[in-house]
């Protein structure tokens, strides 16, 4: 199971809520599907995302997808290393290559918990 | 969703399977930029099982392929094969297609696109009607399978009979492939020299297996779809559904090449009518980008901050090491060296027009 210390959107991204600030990134599941991942847009230090919109994209070389904000609030820190270190999303997804850090207002009502999304992802085909 | 004979093999091979075209197909197996340059130095083998293939026999089959489409069949020689289009009667594209001439001079062979398949054989039963010809849908009892690469005939040449280095470019023959009797073209994809072969059903996966050993010491490995993609788009072979569509016609596509005009396909009065008009105003075209960010299919292309056009595919070439796209432009904007920009999430990034093939290997 993946860690329950946190909680997961169906288009996978993950959340970890602390003190009021969320930690978001993408789940080890979104990085094995992407693959061959070439580019990394994530928004600066004081932007504000909105629960359920696009906060970044995420390029492979055959595809370009949204990254969906599982909070809303403003942007308080992004991960300055992650875009000209793509290989840190498949070695630690969960830890070093966290996104975005919010100071959240409002969070999903879609939240889902480690088991529930594990399901999920079987359910998609692994 | 259809499956080929070779789908647990994929699987088994670490495949990505996904749905193209309602065929469950390997779009990888490792990472699609080492596959392409595997492609490019090696050899990597396909399944293109996916790939609709129809037997065109009969009396009238020449004069029914004539009306069919646009290249000039009355002048393939028996064992030889033309790239060709399906229009319809406004000269758009239905589809692009091989015709192969059998060697025997006893009929004809065409290969067509997945996606297009249903289309394709009811435009051709269609069109049948007038002829003394028989249209034959072979895609489920033959397998295809391709070999591309540089190393392709020294590998191909331990496990087939024929002599390989008497087969032309966009030639074919009947042979035997370990041991099993098949026919086997010239032909390919990917911009590299390469086989293709066309394997009676039940046949595939000892085929399969046949050249995995075959070229196993040389480096030979399977090689999905993504890959195959981004070799065809370095080579400059467009994609049916990207640079060519319902919406364009051979002309502006730059096909002009597999268009005659000595005989009556359908269509072709449409593209008599664009060539008196000069064209239609607009053009395929190469970009290449230095941007961090790549050219993707519908994106907008722009002169100046003014639309001028769109892109059709658009890809991290692995080969030339930057991006390359194909965009249907303007024609005042189709030069080589022009500068435009693509625009992507509305920011505009610079691109310019460069001739095309991207790639073009060393003869």
């Amino acid at each position: 199971m993946r860690p329950n210390d946190r909680k997961y959107l169906k288009s996978h991204e993950w959340c970890k809520i602390e003190n009021g600030i969320a930690t978001i990134g993408i789940t080890d599941y979104a990085v094995s599907h992407l693959s061959d991942l070439v580019f990394l847009d994530l928004p600066n230090k004081g932007a504000s995302v909105t629960t359920g919109e696009s906060f970044g994209e995420i390029e492979s070389v055959k595809a370009v997808s949204s990254l969906y904000s599982p909070v809303s609030g403003e942007v308080v820190d992004a991960n300055k290393e992650l875009p000209d270190n793509l290989e840190l999303l498949a070695q630690d997804p969960f830890g070093k290559a966290w996104m975005i850090k919010v100071k959240l207002t409002a969070e999903s009502q879609d939240l889902l918990a480690a088991a529930a999304y594990d399901a999920h992802c079987q359910a998609e085909g692994g | 969703m259809q499956s080929t004979a070779l789908a647990s093999t994929h699987i088994a091979l670490g495949a990505r399977m996904v749905d193209f075209a309602g065929w469950s197909m390997p779009v990888q197996y490792r990472p699609i930029l080492d596959e392409a340059r595997t492609v490019r130095g090696k050899a990597g083998l396909f399944d293109l099982g996916h790939m609709g293939r129809v037997k065109v026999h009969g009396r009238q089959a020449e004069a029914f392929l004539q009306r069919l489409q646009t290249n000039d069949v009355a002048a393939i020689p028996p064992g030889r094969i033309r790239y060709a289009m399906i229009l319809d009667d406004q000269g758009l594209t239905q589809d692009d297609i091989l015709v192969y001439r059998n060697p025997r001079n006893d009929g004809f062979f065409v290969v067509i696109n997945a996606g297009n398949t249903a289309r394709d054989l009811g435009i051709m039963r269609e069109v049948a009607k007038g002829f003394d010809v028989v249209v034959e849908d072979c895609t489920a009892s033959l397998g295809m399978i391709a070999i591309q690469g540089p190393l392709s005939q020294q590998i191909t040449q331990r496990i087939c009979a024929g002599d390989l280095a008497s087969l032309k470019y966009y030639g074919w023959m009947d042979t035997t492939v370990c041991g099993v009797p098949m026919t086997l073209s010239r032909t390919g994809y990917t911009g590299e020299d390469g086989f293709e072969v066309y394997v009676p059903d039940g046949k595939e996966k000892s085929v399969w297996d046949a050249f995995m050993a075959a070229g196993a010491a040389d480096g030979l490995t399977a090689i999905g779809l993504g890959a195959r993609d981004t070799l065809r788009h370095e080579a400059g072979m467009p994609l049916y559904g990207h640079e060519i569509d319902e919406t364009t016609n051979p002309l502006e596509a730059g096909l002009d090449w597999a268009v005659k005009f000595n005989h009556d396909f359908v269509g072709k009065q449409a593209l008599e009518k664009v060539l008196a008009a000069g064209g239609t105003g607009r053009k395929l075209v190469g970009l290449t980008s230095e941007s961090k960010r790549c050219p993707r299919q519908g994106y907008p292309v722009q002169k100046d901050g003014a639309k001028v056009g769109h892109v059709c595919s658009g890809s991290i070439s692995p080969t030339l090491d930057t991006n390359i796209a194909t965009a249907y432009v303007r024609g005042d904007c189709s030069a080589p060296g022009t500068r435009l920009e693509f625009v992507v999430r509305d920011k505009a990034e610079p691109c310019v027009v460069v001739p095309t093939p991207f790639y073009k290997r060393a003869r």
